[in-house]
């Protein structure tokens, strides 16, 4: 695949749609396993949602 | 299943955790078929290789405008309905949609230096989607340094629907002002301009960049109503202690 003269400016387009990409579904995963982490030392502590409580 | 079940937060969890893997697993098939046909699709007669770029610029530019409008919808729902998940998908859209946006104008520069001499001009098109990214980070920082969440809420409720007017201009720019971006050449009354061997990949990444949107959105507002769980047991706990002192 030949790309031309103007290489340079199609792999840097690439680099940073990945790059973005990539940055935003990590920060999304983080944010999600970080969240799980609270959740479940919360819920270890007997802290419930009042939705949860019986009674 | 009726479609109010989605309204349940508890219910909306359990159907997002078993939709995401199949989103991803498809999102991923679809970028790997749209790259494919990319990289081997023809050189433009006039741009040369450099049409590539169109295959990312082009559906980040949609997703953009896109990521609005559904915000804009969720907007309607927080402000009218009420809704608690209307809220949840319009903070969750607003960085995904940032970051599209971001994508779009980057390329888009990219794209510009080799096709018209420049990286930048201020045209209406450039500009109007410039203006959509600082709307996008309006939103965002009113959700993030909103000290009581319904207030900001409903705060960036109404940017949003004010941003709104800004979606019409960013598509109508290339018709009511004369700029150096090109006019539409693919959702246009007479049919795409676009040749067919450049125009399945275009529709094939467009499709897989919705697809990833969709997943990214989803496990977002996920990531949101656990964010607002965790909120609501520390205070939970908060009140608990203050009323044991």
């Amino acid at each position: 695949m030949n790309l031309g003269p103007h290489a340079d400016f199609i792999v840097a387009a690439y680099a940073v749609t990945i790059f973005v990409v990539a940055a935003l579904a990590a920060w999304i995963a983080l944010d999600y396993s970080i969240q799980q982490r609270i959740l479940g030392d919360l819920e270890g502590r007997g802290i419930t949602r009042r939705s949860h409580r019986k009674g | 299943m009726p479609v109010i079940d989605l309204a349940n937060p508890s219910r909306f969890l359990s159907i997002v955790n078993r939709l995401l893997p199949w989103l991803t697993a498809a999102t991923i098939i679809l970028f790997v078929v749209g790259l494919y046909r990319g990289m081997n699709a023809p050189d433009d007669y006039q741009q040369g290789a450099t049409v590539k770029i169109m295959f990312l610029h082009v559906p980040a530019a949609w997703l953009g405008m896109f990521g609005w409008g559904l915000m804009s919808v969720a907007a309607l729902g927080t402000l009218v309905w009420r809704h608690p998940l209307a809220d949840v998908a319009g903070k969750a859209a607003a960085p995904i949609g940032a970051a599209f946006t971001f994508i779009c104008l980057v390329t888009g520069s990219l794209w510009g230096r080799p096709t018209w001499g420049t990286y930048w001009v201020w045209d209406a098109r450039l500009t109007s989607m410039l203006v959509l990214l600082l709307l996008y980070l309006g939103v965002i920082a009113i959700y993030w340094t909103a000290e009581e969440p319904g207030r900001g809420a409903r705060a960036a409720a109404i940017l949003s629907l004010v941003g709104a007017v800004n979606l019409p201009i960013i598509k109508f720019s290339v018709d009511w002002w004369n700029t150096l971006h090109q006019p539409a050449s693919v959702f246009r009354i007479g049919g795409p301009t676009i040749d067919p061997a450049l125009l399945a990949p275009l529709l094939i990444m467009a499709l897989a960049f919705t697809l990833l949107f969709v997943t990214l959105h989803l496990a977002s507002m996920r990531n949101e109503i656990l964010r607002r769980r965790v909120r609501s047991m520390r205070l939970l706990q908060a009140q608990e202690l203050a009323e044991a002192t």
